[in-house]
């Protein structure tokens, strides 16, 4: 039963996709859009855990790094057939962020950010580091995505792959949203305590979260290297993992719309600040400011409260 | 019938004796309460027997199982339930929804269902729903049914959280200071709400100051002071027990 | 064999202290306001490149060098002021978020006005290296060190022994009870955030003649700043020095015996080490929420 008000965005998001390749003018504005609907998913992993969870990635971009660079080397190295490389990649993120937040979660506060901080610093130089796999700072080229003898060819094919993939994300995450599996992780986030005397396993919740989170992003990097046919460590460096951060909190923290609100707004913006390379940082940095300022809360749920009368 | 059994139980915070040597036993259906000054350590004996501290010595036994250190979450699994002294709501959430959380265990929690939307869940999570606005208006907060947590005011947000705790269905209940910032009606509201829940056959432990209300609705008393046992009687023992009245009760009897 | 690890310990410790600096940065602001502040590394780097503009510009290096300090402090307490301060008491996520706001600000603005080139300074006292129990030591080395020394020692006296600096102390243990008697929180707030920029701009100049500067230098020295911070003991002052001085001499060690592509990542594997086996740090204090 799809109810129309809980569905809205689902069907926004449908109607877009449907109307956007009639105006489109050109590849560069395609590979923008397919790059928005990329971050879009990430951006909604990302935002169970910060936005829902109240939990903190500061390494995020490492998860991307681990799925982008598993699809590049074991195909390319070791033979692998892509579709295997990218279940690796996220079986291996997955993993990964379980090992790590298991001992970290147990403890309270900034704990998590630190921990995440450092993993997502140690991808990133290992994937420097091991040029010979990975083709070290330069990267290394990626061969493209086939599955049952079936290649993914051109871009046009890739808009409705990443669209496919967003809608089922967008209407999954609505209704994790509503079930008693997202109320317990909003419960989280509101009081710790009063979710574990209800009966929530605060510590096996938060690492649900942050596995699921983990694997979402390894799988969109996985997408992106195919897309772009081609990797480099700098899609797991700090800056990208903060530029993640800045999208959940400018679209809106605990919103599935302002995830695709954020998503969207902040891959346009250094293509339009791409030639004033430090003022591009500059105004990344003021954006952040004014929104933890003026809309702690982030751009869709501050003006739904204002459009429906609350005080945001 | 023990439904709860306090086995010489303390606390121990960096030398601070916070709970010393606490014993009693609740039998099943009764309205248990727990008095004593600020201080006395009675949120502290509630956090002990809920699962958020871990007592340094001694056990609590429900129905006989002991469960002294079980996290809250597998005490909420047993059947225990219980409000707090200082509010603990999710303000991120809707009245009702806040209600809804209390009902989790009863819930199919699977991830991939929830996701994929299976129709059983959303059934089942559409029950729940009703259930939740009932449990409202069971506990006086039939005006707030549509309400967002953080736009309720203090009195309600408490009896929000005994809705919360009722959604548990639990068979032990445990309500820190219930009344406390409430007004004489409120109160009064409270204290038929108590005797309610308690005649629907939960059993209820209650720490309070209003006296009144602990009179009018106790079955059995402990008073503590300073961490330790008082004395635990009914209320006419303690009503007259010239310990208590000089530790607390002062003139007033 | 012993020269060569004389040799590391030398330059763990050295690098070190500017880890110290920074450590010591983020406990000051840590305890004036809960905030962790991301943009401390960006303040190390202002020391240094603000210190290769005045030199380069023809200022003679005594004033230079406390221009470079002064101008990052007041930076300090200008972020407070514009960032800080108006979101006071939010959640912890919104204040992380603005501290890396601030930085990118400082860090961008850098790369539009002084470029993405690296830079050094003289060393102050020339570049003939000690010999000293048959390793080498750069005299740059003995000026960081004893500088960090007389720094900490003052930032003691400071804190313990002047009323302003017990006022900044009380207002970290209990905030409402020194406004109470008093004292002026906002302006604590100001002062930890100039107070730990000028520190860090001071440790980033001293640096400088050694590591050389980048408007991005200021990245990894913020983050290694504040795991040493973290394996001292979030909070604790002494706990920022042993953990800067001990994140340096791992680092080194690392770096001269087991890999010296993997330097930058040894800090990192340390805070993960700590935070699983740790949390506390080495002087923390453990932490217990009142229900």
């Amino acid at each position: 039963m799809m109810m129309t008000r809980r569905y809205l965005g689902l069907y926004l998001v449908a109607a877009t996709i449907a109307v956007l390749p009639l105006l489109i003018p050109n590849g560069f504005y395609l590979d923008l859009v397919i790059r928005m609907g990329i971050n879009a998913v990430i951006v909604l992993g990302l935002n169970l855990l910060i936005g829902f969870a109240g939990q903190i990635s500061m390494g995020h971009a490492g998860f991307i790094g681990i799925g982008a660079f598993a699809t590049a080397v074991l195909p390319t190295h070791f033979g692998w057939p892509p579709f295997a490389a990218l279940l690796a990649g996220a079986a291996a993120a997955g993993l990964l962020a379980a090992f790590v937040a298991r001992p970290i979660f147990r403890l309270k506060g900034h704990y998590l950010a630190m921990a995440t901080l450092g993993l997502g610093i140690i991808i990133n130089i290992v994937l420097r580091n091991e040029a010979k796999y990975t083709g070290g700072p330069d990267g290394m080229p990626v061969p493209p995505f086939t599955l049952l003898g079936l290649t993914v060819d051109g871009d046009r094919q890739w808009y409705w792959i990443v669209s496919a993939i967003l809608m089922v994300s967008v209407w999954a995450s609505i209704n994790l949203m509503n079930s008693p599996f997202g109320r317990a992780l909003r419960a989280l986030h509101g009081s710790e305590v009063a979710a574990q005397v209800v009966g929530v396993n605060i510590t096996r919740y938060k690492v649900t979260i942050f596995v699921m989170s983990a694997v979402f992003a390894s799988l969109m990097g996985s997408v992106t290297a195919h897309y772009v046919g081609f990797v480099s460590p700098a899609l797991a460096d700090f800056g990208h993992s903060i530029e993640l951060i800045t999208m959940v909190v400018v679209g809106g923290m605990a919103s599935v719309f302002g995830s695709l609100v954020g998503a969207v707004l902040l891959t346009a913006l250094p293509q339009a600040l791409a030639t004033f390379e430090g003022w591009e940082t500059v105004a990344f940095g003021v954006i952040l400011i004014l929104c933890m300022i003026f809309m702690p809360r982030g751009l869709v749920p501050t003006l739904a409260a204002r459009l429906g009368g609350r005080r945001p | 019938m023990t439904l709860l059994s306090v086995a010489s139980v303390s606390k121990i915070f960096d030398g601070v004796k916070a709970v010393q040597n606490i014993s009693f036993e609740v039998d099943r259906g009764i309205i248990f309460s727990v008095i004593g000054p600020n201080g006395a350590g009675k949120t502290t004996l509630f956090n002990l027997i809920t699962g958020v501290y871990v007592p340094s010595e001694g056990d609590v036994r429900i129905d006989g199982v002991s469960v002294a250190g079980k996290p809250p979450h597998e005490l909420a699994a047993l059947g225990v339930a219980r409000t707090f002294q200082n509010l603990q709501i999710c303000m991120n959430m809707d009245a009702c929804e806040n209600v809804m959380v209390g009902a989790h265990l009863r819930l199919d929690r699977n991830l991939l269902k929830a996701a994929f939307r299976f129709p059983a869940l959303a059934r089942r999570d559409r029950d729940i729903k009703q259930e939740a606005e009932e449990l409202m208006r069971f506990v006086g907060l039939e005006d707030y049914v549509g309400a967002r947590a953080d736009g309720m005011p203090y009195g309600a947000l408490k009896r929000l959280e005994i809705a919360r705790a009722l959604a548990l269905k639990p068979r032990l209940l445990f309500l820190d200071e219930p009344a406390a910032g409430l007004n004489p009606k409120e109160t009064l509201d409270v204290d038929g709400l108590v005797r309610k829940i308690a005649d629907s056959g939960v059993t209820v432990v209650l720490v309070e100051h209003n006296m009144k209300m602990v009179m009018n609705l106790s079955d059995r008393i402990l008073v503590m002071d300073y961490g330790k046992k008082l004395v635990e009687g009914t209320c006419d023992e303690i009503r007259h027990h010239p310990d208590v009245i000089a530790a607390y009760l002062g003139a007033h009897a | 064999m012993f020269a060569e690890f004389l040799q590391f310990l030398f330059s763990g410790l050295t690098i070190g202290a500017t880890y110290a600096l920074a450590a010591l940065g983020f406990t000051i602001i840590y305890n004036a306001s809960n905030v962790i502040n991301f943009a401390q590394g960006e303040f190390i780097m202002l020391g240094g490149m603000l210190a290769v503009y005045f030199t380069d510009a023809g200022l003679p290096m005594p004033v230079a060098l406390p221009l470079a300090v002064l101008i990052p402090a007041i930076a300090g307490a200008l972020m407070a002021r514009l960032t800080i301060e108006p979101i006071k008491g939010a959640e912890t996520v919104t204040l992380i978020i603005v501290t890396i706001g601030a930085s990118l600000v400082i860090r961008g603005l850098i790369q539009v006005w002084l470029g993405k080139a690296s830079h050094g300074l003289p060393a102050f006292s020339g570049e003939k290296p000690i010999r000293l129990l048959g390793a080498t030591l750069m005299p740059q080395s003995l000026w960081v060190l004893g500088v960090s020394a007389l720094l900490v020692l003052a930032l003691w006296y400071f804190f313990n022994r002047t009323l302003t600096g017990k006022a900044m102390l009380a207002t970290s243990f209990n905030r409402v009870a020194a406004e109470l008697v008093g004292i002026n929180t906002g302006w604590v707030l100001f002062m930890s955030f100039s107070l730990s920029a000028g520190l860090g701009a001071l440790g980033g100049i001293l640096v400088t003649p050694i590591t050389l500067t980048s408007f991005d230098a200021g990245i990894m020295f913020g983050l290694k700043g504040f795991v040493a911070a973290v394996v001292g003991g979030l909070g604790n002052g002494l706990g920022a020095v042993v953990g800067g001085l001990l994140v340096g001499v791992i680092e080194a060690f690392g770096a001269g015996y087991l890999s010296s592509a993997y330097k930058d990542a040894i800090p990192f594997v340390l805070i993960l080490f700590i935070l699983f086996f740790m949390p506390r740090g080495l002087f923390g204090v453990k932490i217990t929420d009142r229900v």
